[in-house]
C-alpha cells in the first residue's frame, strides 16, 4: 500500500482476509452442497442449534478474557480460539435457520431467541473466569474438556449425511484440535508449575468436572438423527482417554465423577440453563433488541 | 520470583522454496509455547508455514561495523539481539 | 571516526539506525519513551472497544471487533519487542505503565458509550493514528520503522471497518443516525488532540525531528487530518462540531477551531473520564496473571533441569 494517503484503504476492495480468521464465512463453505437430507427438518434444525449454541456461548465466555489475559501472547491466543468458535457458531446457526425454513438468519437466532430456546450444554455457559466463578486455570480446564469432547464429536460428524454439518465439522476439527492442544499445554504447565498453580488447577478441574456427564447424555433429537447426528454416549471413552492422558502428564488426578444435578431431569439441551446464563444472554442480546429493525 | 518469560526470536518460512525469515520476537516460558504463540501472533494461523523459534540469548551477532572499537560486547543486554532485522513485507513472494 | 558524526550522517542520509549501532543516549531514551508510550496506547486501547465485544449487535460485528481488539494486542506486542532491541524490558515497561510513570495516548481516557463509538473510533481515532503513524514507517530507527509498516497495514483495515460500520448505521434507522452524530460530537475534539499540543507548546518536537524519530510537526499532521476527514464526513452525512470549520482557498486547507487545550492537559495529567479505570484494569490483568507466568516459568525451569540431568 502507499503511505501517502491514509484514507486510501477506505476505497480499497472489500475483502476481509486480513482479519486473523476472517470475519465472513461464506468462503469456508464455498462449493458445499446445501441440500437438506431426508430427515425431520425440525430435528435437524434443533441439532444444528445445539452445536451452534455450544460454540456461540463458549466464544462469548472466552471473549471476556480479551485485555485480561496473563500475558499479551495469551490474549492473542484466547481471542483466536474465541474467533474460531464464533465462526463455527455462525455457520451452524445459519444452517439451523436454513433447515428450519422460517427465514431466520444467524442473528435472528443468536439475538432474538429467549433463554429456554438455547440448546447449549452447561459446560459452555458456566462462569470460569476472568470474572467471579473461576480463574485462568478454570478457563483452561473448561477448554480442555470442551475441546476434547468436540474433537471426538466433530471427527465423527465429518461423515454426517448432512453435507453442511460434515463440512463445518471438517473445518472445525482442525481448529478444535488446536484448542485442545493449547488447553492441554496449559493444564500440564499449571499442574506442574508451582504449588499455587497446582492447587488452582485442581480447583479448576473440580469446578468443571460435574458438567462432564451432560456431554455424553443423549437428547432425543440426537437419537432421532442416525447417520446425521452423533450419539454423545459414543464419545465418552475417547474423551476420558484424552483427559486421563493430559492429567497424568500434569501430575493431576481425576476428580470424582459426580454429575451436576438436573432440574426436573432437564439440562442445557432441553433449554434449561444455569442462573448465570440469563445474564450472559442479556449482555449478548440487549443492543440488538434495543433497536428493532436496525441494520448492522 | 520474577515471572517474566524469556524473549524468543521468530523465523517464518512463508512457503516452500523460501528461506526462513526473521519476523519479530515474543515472550514465552518455553520452546513449545513459543512455537504456539508464534503461530498465533505472527502467522495468523496460515497452515503449511514453517516456524522456527530461537531463544534470543542463543543468537550471536556481529557488530554492524566490526572496526567499531567502542561497541560494547556485553552479551547480556537484550538490545544486542537482532529483533526485527527483517520483516516479511519487504520480502517478495513471502 | 567520531561516532556521533557517523550517527548524524547516517540519520541525515535517511539510512536506518539498527540495534547494534552506536547511538546517542538521548536518542535511545527518547525512542524507548516514544515506542513504549505507543505500545502502552495499543494495549490500553483494547479496553474502550473491548467494552463492546460482549454486546456487539450482530455476529459479524462481534467477529470484526474481537479481531480488531486482538490486533491491538499484537501491535502492542510488536512495539514492546522494538523497545527490547534498545535494551528495555516489557515487564519493566508494564510496571511503569501501571504505576503511572509512563503515559499512553489520552484518547483512550474517554469512555465508549454507544456502539457508534466503535465506528467513530475506527474512523477518527484510527484515522488520526494513521496520520501520526504513516510517517513513522520512515522513522530513523529500523526496528520501529519495520514494526510501524506492519501496524499501519493493519490499522488501515481498522479504519475501514469503522467507516463501513458508520455508513451502514447512517443508512439505517433514525435512531442509528442520531447515535452516529452524537458519537462524532463526542470524539471530534479529542481526535484533534491526538496530534499533541500546538507546535509552539510542544517540547519534544525539534530534537525528534532532527533525529528523524518524528517526521512532521503536530500542527502539520493535525491540518492533514482535518483536510482528509472533512470530505469523509460529508460523504457520511454527519456534521463535524466545529463552527469555525471552512475551506480556505488561499491556504488550500481547511481553517478550523482549536480544541480545549485545558481539557487536554487535564486528561494528560490523569483527570480524564476514565484514566484511573484504564490503568486499574491493566494493573489487575497483569497482577492476576502473575501466578500463571510464575507457574509456566517454574515448569520450564524444572523441565530444563531434567533435560540437563539426562544429558
Amino acid at each position: 500500500m502507499s503511505f501517502d494517503n491514509a484514507y486510501e484503504a477506505l476505497i480499497d476492495g472489500h475483502e476481509d482476509a486480513h482479519w486473523a480468521f476472517g470475519t465472513g464465512f461464506s468462503e469456508a463453505l464455498a462449493g458445499v452442497d446445501r441440500e437438506v437430507p431426508d430427515v425431520d427438518r425440525a430435528d435437524l434444525a434443533a441439532y444444528c442449534l445445539m452445536l451452534g449454541d455450544d460454540a456461540l456461548v463458549l466464544s462469548q465466555r472466552l471473549a471476556e478474557w480479551c485485555s485480561r489475559a496473563p500475558e499479551l501472547e495469551e490474549d492473542v491466543a484466547l481471542a483466536n480460539i474465541a474467533l474460531d468458535l464464533l465462526g463455527q457458531a455462525r455457520m451452524l446457526l445459519t444452517r439451523a435457520g436454513e433447515v428450519e425454513g422460517a427465514g431466520r438468519d444467524e442473528d435472528a437466532l443468536a439475538y432474538l431467541r429467549d433463554e429456554r430456546d438455547f440448546r447449549n450444554v452447561h459446560l459452555a455457559e458456566i462462569e470460569c473466569g476472568p470474572f467471579a466463578g473461576g480463574d485462568f486455570a478454570t478457563t483452561v480446564a473448561r477448554l480442555l474438556v470442551f475441546s476434547s469432547w468436540k474433537v471426538a464429536q466433530y471427527s465423527r460428524l465429518r461423515a454426517s449425511a448432512d453435507p453442511v454439518l460434515a463440512a463445518v465439522a471438517a473445518k472445525g476439527l482442525k481448529e478444535l484440535a488446536y484448542h485442545r492442544d493449547h488447553a492441554a499445554q496449559w493444564v500440564v504447565r499449571l499442574g506442574d508449575g508451582t504449588d499455587e498453580s497446582h492447587r488452582r488447577m485442581r480447583a479448576g478441574l473440580e469446578r468443571v468436572w460435574p458438567f462432564l456427564a451432560e456431554l455424553s447424555t443423549a437428547h432425543a433429537v440426537e437419537l432421532r438423527l442416525p447417520g446425521v447426528a452423533v450419539d454423545p454416549a459414543e464419545l465418552r471413552s475417547e474423551v476420558d482417554g484424552v483427559l486421563d492422558a493430559v492429567l497424568a502428564a500434569a501430575g493431576l488426578t481425576r476428580p470424582a465423577d459426580v454429575p451436576a444435578a438436573r432440574v426436573n431431569g432437564l439440562a442445557g439441551r432441553d433449554g434449561v440453563h444455569t442462573e448465570a446464563f440469563g445474564y450472559l444472554l442479556a449482555e449478548l442480546q440487549h443492543l440488538h433488541r434495543s433497536l428493532p429493525g436496525a441494520k448492522w | 520470583m520474577s515471572a517474566s518469560w524469556p524473549l524468543w526470536e521468530v523465523f517464518v518460512r512463508g512457503k516452500r522454496g523460501l528461506n526462513h525469515v526473521h519476523v519479530g520476537s515474543l515472550h514465552a516460558p518455553d520452546a513449545e509455547m513459543a512455537l504456539r504463540n508464534a503461530r498465533d501472533v505472527y502467522t495468523r494461523r496460515n497452515e503449511g508455514v514453517s516456524i522456527w523459534v530461537v531463544p534470543a540469548t542463543a543468537i550471536t551477532a556481529s557488530s554492524p561495523d566490526e572496526k567499531d572499537p567502542f561497541f560494547e560486547p556485553s552479551g547480556d543486554k537484550v538490545y544486542r539481539h537482532p529483533t526485527f532485522y527483517e520483516i516479511p513485507e519487504d520480502v517478495p513472494h513471502l | 571516526m567520531d561516532l556521533e558524526a557517523q550517527f548524524e550522517r547516517t540519520v541525515a542520509a535517511e539510512q536506518r539506525v539498527e540495534p547494534r549501532d552506536w547511538m546517542p543516549d538521548g536518542y535511545r531514551k527518547t525512542l524507548i519513551r516514544q515506542i513504549a508510550q505507543h505500545a502502552h496506547s495499543e494495549i490500553i486501547g483494547m479496553q474502550p472497544e473491548g467494552n463492546w465485544i460482549s454486546r456487539a449487535p450482530s455476529l459479524r460485528r462481534k467477529a470484526i471487533l474481537l479481531a480488531k481488539v486482538q490486533d491491538e494486542a499484537g501491535h502492542g506486542l510488536y512495539l514492546y519487542a522494538a523497545t527490547e532491541t534498545l535494551g528495555a524490558d516489557r515487564a519493566e515497561l508494564t510496571e511503569k505503565l501501571i504505576s503511572g510513570r509512563q503515559k499512553y495516548s489520552s484518547i483512550f481516557n474517554y469512555p465508549t458509550l454507544s456502539y457508534a463509538d466503535v465506528g467513530v473510533i475506527g474512523w477518527l481515532v484510527d484515522g488520526a493514528a494513521i496520520c501520526n503513524q504513516v510517517p513513522l514507517c520512515r522513522t530513523s530507527y529500523g526496528p520501529y520503522a519495520r514494526a510501524m509498516i506492519r501496524i499501519c497495514k493493519e490499522e488501515s483495515f481498522h479504519q475501514r471497518q469503522g467507516y463501513e460500520l458508520l455508513m451502514t448505521m447512517m443508512a439505517g434507522t433514525d435512531a442509528q443516525r442520531a447515535m452516529v452524530q452524537e458519537s462524532v460530537d463526542r470524539w471530534w475534539w479529542p481526535s484533534l488532540m491526538m496530534f499533541g499540543p500546538p507546535d509552539a507548546e510542544s517540547s519534544n518536537t525539534e530534537q525528534s525531528m532532527k533525529w528523524r524519530i518524528k517526521r512532521n510537526t503536530n500542527d502539520e499532521l493535525r491540518q492533514k487530518f482535518v483536510d482528509m476527514t472533512v470530505p469523509q464526513a460529508e460523504k457520511l452525512g454527519v456534521t463535524l462540531p466545529d463552527p469555525e470549520l471552512r475551506w480556505n482557498p488561499e491556504r488550500g486547507h481547511h481553517d478550523f477551531g482549536q480544541p480545549d487545550w485545558d481539557e487536554f492537559w487535564q486528561v494528560v495529567g490523569g483527570n480524564g473520564p476514565t484514566n484511573a479505570q484504564r490503568v486499574e484494569h491493566r494493573r489487575k490483568a497483569h497482577e492476576d496473571g502473575e501466578w500463571v507466568r510464575a507457574a509456566a516459568a517454574a515448569h520450564a525451569m524444572k523441565h530444563a533441569a531434567v533435560e540437563e540431568g539426562v544429558a
